[in-house]
């Protein structure tokens, strides 16, 4: 019998808040380790890019790497593998810190190809007009591509972190207890995983949903930008979320329109 | 500074020496020879492809050259001499030239994410680190000698072409450079808003402004250059005042070219 009281009751009675916690877990977890990623990405596209082979090529093959083999197996490697690699039983990195390093190190590879494609967004020109008022590539970078880059690369940066949310799922495996953890620990303890499934899943939701919420504000924020190669069809995020609506008029997404 | 050094800056703004570029198998300039003078409007002229937008920016090290030399006011531009061979110079240094030498391109390339002011006080605050009220204050001032004192706080996105070449102009001209270097700065705009830039850049001239000017007008030329260039197929071909270039050509290139265009 599926048991609708005890969802109701790990919703909204329960004076333990496992849920809660675990919601926390998942949010943290993926907050830092995308944090995390943007950073590590960013130095990998710019190295990736650099016209250096000793630092395009190793940017090469750590996106190759990292992209190219499952996280759960990358997890993995960091959980069992290496006490063994580095032949020490005793040494055990705790859950928590496991997952962190495999997923900051899985999402920069991401990251980097959606910055490097942001940047080579931005019109080679404001670059040139940079460097031609006396900036140095660094200081160009900064202050002229890399916030124009931002326009195209906040949009699938939000689907990153989306999909971050859904996959720390994965650290349920190495025995985290995130929502999905929570939901199958307390499960079988009580015989009512799917109960909990439910739960988690709804969890899954509000911060999805929330985060939706989050990102269209900031898209919204940033200014059109006219030097971009890529035309932008922005939805609101009820479009987005929802898969309904058009293209809010007027928004900074009609550039094709205006141009 | 040495002494030669010191003569040739009192007269001498830009030196080209035998300037070589080429992409890949195509030689864009094959020994380019130009001298500009301080105060001097230089206006280099010529057909499409002929390799004096490339010439324009090899002036400020926007292009890397193959050969020969370039130097502003006595200083080489772009490389230094490392056991007797021309290396490039530390981007610190390049960057140090290029503040002092203004650019003005066909394109505009305002910063699209700035309002006009900010594209005009981005870089004497983050390159020179001046103080930000003295240079909104003297950005305002630039806006107001454009016309444009009333577009300060728009993006470049809602302006139109001329306006947005006149920001550009006023961008260039923040950094109090002791050059300005003009791309075709008119090449992308409708007719009617040639005249607006036109003007600006004239107005410029008039108060002793070295520029090199890349340009289509032959008017704008005849009217304000102190010296013409005539440059075809990576040479330059003749060069000399105005009249002489307008009015008694003495190559045949020369007169094809000033033909096809009147």
């Amino acid at each position: 019998m599926f048991q609708w009281s005890t969802v109701w009751y790990y919703l909204f009675n329960d004076p333990n808040h496992y849920f809660l916690l675990a919601a926390w877990t998942t949010l943290w977890i993926s907050v830092v380790a995308q944090s995390t990623g943007v950073i590590l990405g960013l130095f990998l596209a710019l190295m990736r890019m650099s016209r250096f082979p000793y630092l395009s090529m190793p940017a090469r093959a750590y996106v190759w790497f990292f992209r190219g083999s499952p996280l759960l197996v990358q997890v993995l490697l960091l959980w069992d593998g290496l006490p063994r690699i580095i032949q020490n039983p005793d040494f055990l990195l705790p859950s928590w810190a496991c997952v962190l390093v495999a997923f900051s190190l899985n999402e920069g590879a991401y990251m980097s190809e959606i910055v490097r494609a942001g940047i080579t967004s931005v019109d080679v020109g404001q670059l040139e007009a940079a460097k031609s008022l006396g900036m140095r590539y660094s200081l160009a970078m900064r202050r002229v591509v890399l916030p124009q880059a931002a326009r195209v690369i906040i949009p699938p940066l939000g689907n990153e972190f989306n999909n971050m949310l859904k996959t720390t799922s994965i650290a349920s495996v190495i025995g985290l207890l995130e929502l999905t953890g929570t939901a199958e620990v307390y499960g079988s303890q009580n015989f009512v995983i799917f109960e909990l499934l439910i739960v988690a899943t709804v969890w899954y939701l509000l911060l999805t949903t929330g985060w939706g919420y989050i990102q269209s504000r900031l898209e919204n924020r940033l200014d059109p930008n006219r030097t971009l190669k890529t035309d932008l069809v922005q939805k609101g995020w009820a479009a987005r979320m929802l898969g309904f609506g058009s293209p809010r008029a007027g928004d900074a997404g009609t550039l094709a329109g205006r141009r | 500074m040495n002494v030669e050094q010191q003569q040739n800056g009192s007269k001498e703004m830009v030196r080209a020496e035998k300037v070589v570029k080429r992409f890949g198998n195509l030689t864009v300039l094959n020994g380019v020879d130009l001298t500009v003078n301080r105060g001097h409007v230089v206006v280099v002229i010529g057909p499409s492809g002929s390799g004096k937008t490339t010439l324009l920016r090899c002036i400020n090290h926007l292009e890397k050259i193959d050969g020969g030399r370039i130097y502003i006011e006595g200083e080489l531009v772009g490389y230094r001499e490392k056991n007797g061979k021309l290396v490039e110079d530390r981007e610190a240094n390049i960057a140090r030239i290029r503040s002092q030498v203004g650019f003005v391109f066909q394109r505009f390339n305002l910063f699209s994410h700035m309002t006009a002011l900010e594209n005009v006080i981005e870089a004497p605050i983050h390159v020179l680190h001046q103080p930000r009220e003295e240079v909104t204050e003297r950005a305002l001032a630039l806006l107001a000698k454009v016309g444009l004192e009333e577009k300060a706080d728009v993006y470049p996105h809602k302006l139109s072409g001329g306006q947005q070449q006149r920001i550009a102009i006023a961008r260039a001209l923040a950094m109090n450079p002791k050059l300005m270097l003009f791309d075709e700065a008119t090449s992308a705009l409708d007719p009617e808003l040639v005249g607006e830039v036109l003007k600006v850049m004239k107005q410029l001239a008039l108060e002793g402004m070295t520029m090199v000017v890349v340009t289509h007008e032959m008017g704008f030329a005849r009217d304000v250059a102190s010296h013409v260039v005539f440059m075809d197929k990576a040479v330059i071909v003749e060069e000399g005042t105005p009249e002489q270039i307008f009015d008694t050509p003495q190559h045949e290139r020369t007169r094809n070219f000033l033909g096809m265009i009147s």
